[in-house]
């Protein structure tokens, strides 16, 4: 049965199992592999994606959830890695092997919709289901910082 | 997909791989932790090239060698010091991955060896194009060559100055003779302009898009996707299966059983699981019913290990280093002290789980792999394949982590095997449980110190006794001795002046495969030196600081022993001492801290790269946390200082976990742990801020992948004894080790 779903801005169909996680879905069935699958069980992060604006892990959602829904993956993030938080993450050098970095970048962006100046409070509490072995957290913490100015600065002066 | 160009070497070395006119300068990488074994292959290597510069008309520079990307920088760092000699911007310089060729040979990425390997075999080979191309141009304009000089991509002569593009010279330079190496003058370290400045990585903007592409996302048309299930026993075999009910899964396309053997395969094959995605795979898997024949290893538990640690500690080790008489100083001193320690088996944890995509076709074969080793999976899957080597196309794919996990090739072992009986291109994927429970561990290890005191608070003698699962003895032959010396590293290597000491080792049996984590044994033989050196200042009274820069003493070169030659990087205590101070003084060591917190020190020497690290603490009743630590680093002359502090800020978050989350044990011949929730790993809302101080040097450049991991567990367990009073001698530091 086909399930229908807008990804990244543009209608979708996929005709797969119901329960089949949308990470999946992504990686495998629309090669879509910028999302990361890292444990299966929502404990590391490397899957995350929105939904609905909201930054869940699709390796523990299936399919079926999705349906009707809104899904934005680090694809549609940004044409060409001009999003605010992506050209913070390059500024301060943040991906080493890289592998967690779409899973962090998209709970990062969520993070800043919803507080667009987060405390170090905040960023505890909106990155630490994220894991970075490779112990990027320091220079990730810097780059939420420096995005949320940039994204401040601008609405500044668009206002 | 997207795949690395491959090339014939010697149609490459005349045409170049675009096919037209080129220069081009073969050199020879000698990575730095296997410069012997290097040594050794030159000999039996006819050419030894293993890693070219080429520049094309379009001025395209491209540097291609076989180095592997794991997250380390080398993909940045490399490029530089090259740029550097050519005189060019450092961006224009492509780097490739060499195709993976028998007759080649290809030590793969580790050992915090590729810069410190590349150093001098970069910059000559950049010197020699320079210089050609300098020829070059000066033979055009018919003056002579000390009158042009490289710039920025161009060489240049005279006022007004004309100029040529290095792409308008190549087809001239290719003709010219490469100049001798080890001849080729070199850049005055002073016009330096590109190494040893703060630079940006080159592969940020793939990796914070998600367009990088690791070995899981390999994809071919057709391909299937596996799943293994191995007997959850180390060493344990199939016995039967009953696959109906995992073909009864939707997308399940097929089951049967593979064999892995030899020297690369942790697990004994196991049974396959091929689908059309990876989630039906996992599922067909799930609904597999397999009997095993678990083995002898089922008897195998951490407890045991244990009893076999203790029974070994109750006699004499084998004797690796006796100077002195350390017994009878220590049996006749009036101060003396005795500690054990234990460390457990650590797991890599790589992001990316382990996986491999090979297609296996009736005369070649073609393999996408993240593998730090990639000549050994070449060797691998042409055997399993029964094709000769060159048969076998291996493209070495970006890795999420290696950390030592990625030198093995058990999981390409499996992919192979699979790709033989499927025929199609197959994708042998581990799930997170897979890698963790089937992983290389870092070896379980037992130390018992003793330590002298005189009158003056010296150290009268030293005694160091080790029992653990080695790493060698896991790799050597059956019934082959093992001595050990490789358990201790450094470790052996005492900075502190003692005229008494004595090394000893007893090998412990386990079955729990073993190999390199990130610092290998230095992890262990860190924590356990610099622990005791603490616990020694303490009971002479004195600041562990100032104790250890007493104990270090005069400048002087120790030589690394066990080395065999006094001259290979000995022990400099000067640089040493240099990083204690640095670390001391930005730590602001002699401040005070408020009650309840404390802080601790510790340094040590690996991958020939000095690290001190101080950690600062908050412990109360039960509870503790890790709010500081700055690291001082002489790593000789950093190319990225950018990408020596992350690599220093990654290895301490890396060894942070080790010290302060959870073990990998042993129940059953089976690894307890299988996810996050059980072997959790630090994350951010735990993770301190590191600050890194680099000591200026103009030594050649030394590892710093790995150096930082084994100063972080001594430090924290230093500076908790220091706010509390509790000496940890046990990782990982649990709960009630503190209150």
């Amino acid at each position: 049965m086909a399930i229908s779903f807008t990804l990244n801005g543009k209608s979708q169909s996929v005709d797969v199992s119901p329960d089949m996680p949308l990470l999946w879905v992504l990686r495998d069935t629309l090669e879509m592999t910028g999302t990361k699958f890292g444990c299966g069980m929502a404990l590391c992060g490397a899957c995350t994606v929105h939904i609905n604006g909201q930054a869940t892990r699709s390796c523990i959602t299936p399919i079926s959830s999705v349906a009707g829904k809104k899904v934005t993956t680090i694809e549609g993030l940004s044409a060409d890695g001009s999003h605010p938080v992506q050209k913070a993450w390059m500024e301060e050098d943040v991906p080493q092997c890289g592998y967690c970095q779409s899973g962090q970048i998209m709970s990062a962006v969520a993070l800043l919709t919803k507080k667009p100046n987060p405390t170090d409070a905040d960023i505890d509490d909106a990155m630490s289901g994220n894991i970075c072995r490779c112990g990027t957290y320091q220079r990730i913490r810097k780059a939420i910082h420096r995005a949320a100015s940039e994204m401040a600065g601008k609405a500044h002066s668009a206002a | 997909m997207a795949t690395a160009p491959v090339v014939n070497r010697r149609d490459f070395l005349k045409r170049g791989a675009a096919g037209g006119a080129a220069l081009i300068v073969g050199f020879h990488l000698a990575p730095r932790a296997f410069a012997d074994q290097a040594k050794d292959q030159e000999e039996k290597t006819p050419n030894p090239f293993d890693a070219w510069v080429r520049i094309t008309p379009d001025d395209r520079v491209t540097l291609v060698l076989g180095k592997s990307e794991m997250g380390q920088g080398v993909f940045t760092a490399l490029p530089m010091i090259l740029a550097e000699e050519l005189s060019l911007d450092w961006k224009q310089v492509h780097v490739e991955q060499a195709p993976t060729n028998p007759k080649i040979y290809d030590l793969g990425t580790g050992g915090s060896g590729s810069v410190a390997g590349s150093w001098l075999p970069l910059r000559q080979a950049g010197a020699a194009a320079r210089e050609m191309l300098i020829a070059a141009a000066a033979k055009r304009w018919e003056v002579g060559t000390d009158t042009c000089k490289a710039k920025n991509g161009f060489v240049v002569h005279g006022h007004p100055e004309r100029s040529l593009r290095y792409g308008e010279l190549v087809v001239d330079a290719a003709k010219l003779p490469v100049p001798n190496l080890n001849k080729v003058p070199l850049k005055n370290a002073d016009d330096f302009t590109i190494v040893g400045r703060d630079t940006h990585r080159l592969d940020t903007a793939l990796k914070s898009t998600g367009k990088a592409q690791f070995g899981i996302d390999s994809r071919a048309p057709g391909m299937l996707y596996a799943v293994i299930a191995r007997c959850p026993v180390f060493e344990g075999k199939v016995a039967s299966f009953d696959a109906g009910k995992a073909r009864a899964v939707a997308g399940v396309r097929d089951v049967f059983e593979i064999k892995t053997s030899g020297r690369g395969a942790s697990t004994t094959g196991g049974v396959a699981v091929l689908a059309d995605n990876s989630w039906a795979a996992i599922q067909g898997r799930k609904a597999l019913e397999v009997k095993w024949e678990e083995g002898a290893a089922a008897n195998e538990s951490s407890e045991e290990l244990r009893s076999q640690f203790l029974a070994n500690a109750s006699k004499p080790g084998g004797v690796l280093r006796s100077e002195g008489d350390a017994d009878a100083v220590l049996r006749a001193a009036s101060k003396k002290l005795e500690a054990i320690y234990e460390l457990p088996f650590a797991a890599h944890v790589c992001m990316e789980p382990m996986n491999c995509t090979v297609h296996i076709r009736p005369d070649s074969a073609e393999a996408w792999v993240p593998s730090q080793g990639p000549q050994w999976a070449q060797a691998v899957i042409a055997e399993a394949a029964k094709l000769p080597p060159e048969k076998v196309t291996v493209h070495t794919t970006l890795m999420g982590g290696g950390f030592g996990r990625r030198y093995q090739a058990d999981f390409v072992m499996e992919a192979a095997e699979v790709a033989k009986i499927s025929g199609k291109p197959v994708m042998v994927l581990w799930t997170r449980e897979d890698d963790m429970q089937h992983d290389f561990y870092r070896p379980a290890s037992y130390h018992r110190l003793e330590g002298a005191l005189d009158g003056e608070g010296k150290l009268a003698a030293w005694k160091h006794f080790q029992t653990s699962t080695s790493i060698a003895a896991k790799w050597s032959q059956k019934g082959a001795d093992d001595p050990g010396l490789g358990e201790f590293g450094t470790g052996a290597t005492l900075p502190y002046l003692t005229p008494n000491i004595r090394i000893e080792y007893t090998l412990a049996h386990s079955s729990a495969p073993r190999a390199w984590w990130r610092s290998v044994e230095h992890s262990s033989s860190g924590f356990v030196v610099e622990s005791f050196v603490d616990e020694l200042a303490r009971a002479a009274g004195q600041d562990p600081l100032e104790f250890r820069l007493k104990l270090i003493g005069e400048a002087r070169r120790i030589p690394q022993f066990g080395e065999g030659r006094e001259d290979y990087h000995p022990l400099d205590t000067s640089r040493l001492k240099g990083v204690l101070r640095l670390a001391a003084e930005k730590a602001g060591w002699d401040k005070p801290l408020p009650k309840g917190q404390g802080r601790g020190i510790a340094a040590f020497y690996s991958f020939l790269s000095y690290v001190a690290a101080v950690a600062e603490v908050s412990a109360r009743s039960s509870a503790f946390k890790v709010n500081r630590i700055v690291c001082a680093v002489d790593c000789g002359r950093a190319v990225n200082p950018n990408g020596v502090r992350a690599q220093v800020e990654s290895a301490a978050i890396y060894a942070l976990t080790a010290t302060v989350k959870d073990a990998i044990t042993v129940d059953r011949g089976r690894v307890v742990q299988a996810n996050f929730n059980d072997y959790a790993m630090i994350r951010m809302n735990e993770a301190p801020p590191i600050e890194v101080y680099l000591v200026p040097s103009t030594e050649a450049p030394t590892g710093i992948g790995e150096p930082t991991v084994p100063v972080i567990a001594p430090a924290i367990c230093n500076a908790i004894f220091s706010a509390t009073g509790k000496r940890v001698r046990r990782l990982p530091i649990r709960s009630e080790d503190v209150a």
